[in-house]
């Protein structure tokens, strides 16, 4: 990388990361994205809204989550020593709940009574629906049709939380769709409802303010690295889907230019097959949901359906920022695939007694190949984005067991 | 002067409002649209709106949708709605033709091919519902050099300083979208549109359609005693999903609501 730019600069005023990212919706949310803009820049330093998030991540989610040597299975890869910061063990299992836990705070400053949601795997839309129970919101999640069959487990426990799931038929049926639909929804009830997006795309300020919530995993990752490890990690790898996971875990640390930094997307059948969900390894810029982005979409400006074993990745589009720091060269954009996925699962649980979510087994599964490469007094910190517990049904399927 | 200014120029001097039909292109094949469109002026269409199906239509109710879905199964591509235009040109000068759709597909093309083709085929105007005036910097300045017009939307929910901003941005007209909502939503309230366009005509320059909500030809009426002209667009969709595979029934059923309306507007 040349010359670095001074990353807490961006997004502009308007929301882009150099080309990317920037505020394309129908006109009627041009307001309710202005009035949220404006309320989330009036909050972002207000010390009081800091400490109500504080206190919730702390006492509600149970932060910190801790930085995890993965002693076991670094020896039995050979190379550096891997981290796993713990975001699986936040309260409802994934790092989604730190955005949700902050968003809720903005809807109850905003006054808005109902919270509307997207959601893929159902990590989000669980995390939505649990502060909406707390704070007494209504709560509706819109999750494809094809998800909601594969994440049966999250749709139950949404319903729990009395919050409503509504199957989205639409289009490929997945991740893409549910967010068409959110987005008809708040287009007709705009007064009265708050949009929580659960990853850093959509329209500005939302690729922002869900950056800045998730920011906690990594400002905490390079607290306990130089803690536990005496120096700032080696190298960083995340999965990347939507990338919010991810933009938590670089973001503190894109300053420090000897921290390498991996976003793995998910290549499914493999990218050259082109039943995968890797836009940034192999897509091209475009317009959808609201901002400018590497896309996988056809000839004529289509978007293409996505595959991927994992739902929480299995979508077209990626967060602007991701798309800026791929043109950047600053991060590395990789890619595994379904079966190497799955192995990372797989030997995560036998030989650490962890088992990751499918969508954090792709990050995994690419720290594997990565520590081999590597000497053993050198760290990678992995994001553990989440636990596996709501993709059993998927592995026993693939395994042909049957409940 | 361009098709689009000339249009409402000459309504206003018939004192006549205009009636703007709006039918996804190579919906439900390619080969139904032109003879569509014709029919569709004959039956008293003063400008057409003629959508550029996308696969991801977030502004558009279930009725556009699967007009989208229906358009994109035999691979309707912006080349093809192009070259609509251009044979709907070989019999029809007049009429002026907006394309609407959303910026993706257009973003494919390049914003300079996209606008040099259009531009030969015959196309007046694109009204892209994901660009607002904001993000239109880039864009603008190509169709400008084709002449074609840029029709911005304005909400229920817009400022008065947008409504300013969208004004100066746009040309052509601008269509104000009556109610809060997708494509083929529930009643509109008049009073409330009337109300609304009086605030617009005291910020913009430009003419006022007004879409969304429009289904018959009591409420074109109404709409149009208080606006520039009228956009229907759910309410003909649905009788081509009615017809799919009857293209006579189709221009027919489309036509009687047309003429109703048109009747309506002009009494």
């Amino acid at each position: 990388m040349s010359e670095r730019p001074d990353f807490s600069a961006f997004p502009d005023a308007r929301g882009h990361f150099g080309q990317f990212g920037g505020c394309f919706v129908s006109e009627t949310l041009m307001g309710a994205l202005d009035d949220l803009a404006a309320m989330y820049e009036r909050l972002k330093d207000d010390p009081q809204f800091r400490a109500d998030f504080d206190y919730d991540l702390a006492h509600y989610v149970g932060r910190p989550s801790p930085l995890y040597l993965a002693e076991r299975w670094s020896k039995q890869l050979g190379g550096a020593q891997i981290w796993l910061k713990r975001e699986d063990l936040n309260h409802t299992g994934a790092h989604k709940v730190n955005n949700t836990i902050g968003q809720a705070l903005l809807a109850k400053h905003m006054g808005k009574p109902r919270v509307i949601a997207e959601t893929g795997a159902g990590q989000h839309g669980v995390a939505t629906a649990t502060v909406a129970a707390r704070l007494g919101l209504k709560c509706q999640v819109y999750m494809g049709a094809e998800d909601v069959e594969r994440q049966k487990l999250n749709v139950y426990r949404m319903k729990l939380l009395g919050a409503e799931v509504i199957p989205v038929t639409s289009g490929s049926k997945t991740l893409k769709d549910a967010m068409n639909e959110a987005m008809r929804d708040w287009v007709t009830n705009v007064d009265d409802t708050f949009y929580i997006i659960g990853t850093v795309a959509g329209p500005h300020p939302y690729p922002l303010l869900v950056r800045d919530f998730q920011c906690v995993i990594g400002r905490e990752a390079r607290e306990q690295s130089l803690k536990q490890a005496g120096k700032l990690p080696d190298a960083l790898v995340a999965c990347v889907g939507g990338g919010s996971n991810a933009i938590g875990l670089f973001h503190p640390f894109l300053n420090d230019d000897d921290v390498a930094m991996y976003g793995v997307e998910a290549a499914g059948d493999g990218i050259a097959t082109g039943r995968h969900a890797a836009p940034l390894s192999a897509g091209r810029p475009g317009v959808l949901h609201g901002n400018r982005t590497y896309l996988m979409e056809d000839d004529n400006g289509q978007i293409i359906e996505t595959h991927s074993v994992s739902a929480g990745l299995d979508y077209p589009g990626v967060g602007p920022e991701h798309a800026w720091l791929k043109d950047l060269g600053r991060v590395n954009y990789v890619s595994a695939d379904d079966k190497e996925a799955l192995s990372a699962f797989r030997e995560l649980t036998r030989v650490e007694g962890i088992m990751p979510a499918l969508e954090s087994a792709h990050a995994l599964a690419y720290a594997r190949k990565l520590a081999p490469t590597m000497s053993p007094d050198q760290n990678i910190v992995v994001n553990l984005s989440g636990r596996g517990d709501k993709d059993i049904l998927t592995v026993a399927a693939i395994d042909g067991i049957e409940f | 002067m361009r098709r689009i200014e000339s249009c409402f120029q000459r309504l206003a001097e018939q004192k006549r409002k205009a009636l703007i039909p709006f039918v996804t292109a190579g919906d439900p094949s390619k080969k139904v649209t032109v003879p569509l469109m014709h029919a569709m002026v004959e039956a008293g269409a003063d400008i057409i709106e003629l959508g550029v199906p996308f696969s991801d239509p977030m502004a558009d109710g279930p009725v556009i949708q699967k007009a989208c879905e229906r358009a994109l199964a035999h691979g309707t591509s912006t080349h093809d709605v192009l070259a609509m235009v251009k044979e709907f040109r070989e019999r029809d000068t007049r009429t002026p033709v907006v394309l609407m759709g959303y910026l993706n597909p257009v973003e494919a093309l390049g914003y300079e091919s996209f606008a040099k083709a259009a531009s030969q085929a015959g196309v007046d105007g694109i009204l892209l519902v994901d660009l607002p005036p904001e993000e239109a910097l880039e864009i603008k300045p190509v169709m400008d050099t084709h002449e074609l017009d840029m029709i911005f939307l304005v909400a229920p929910t817009t400022s008065d300083a947008r409504i300013k901003l969208i004004g100066k941005a746009g040309s052509g007209y601008l269509y104000y979208v009556s109610l809060k909502g997708v494509t083929g939503s529930a009643s509109l309230n008049v009073d409330e549109v009337a109300g609304r366009v009086e605030t617009i005509r005291n910020l913009a320059q430009l003419p006022i359609g007004v879409g969304f909500g429009i289904k018959d030809a009591e409420s074109a009426q109404a709409v149009s005693r208080v606006s520039d002209g009228v956009v229907v667009g759910s309410a003909l969709v649905n009788q081509i999903a009615a017809n799919p595979d009857n293209p006579e029934a189709i221009n027919t059923a489309i036509s009687d609501i047309l003429a109703a309306m048109r009747k309506a507007m002009d009494h």
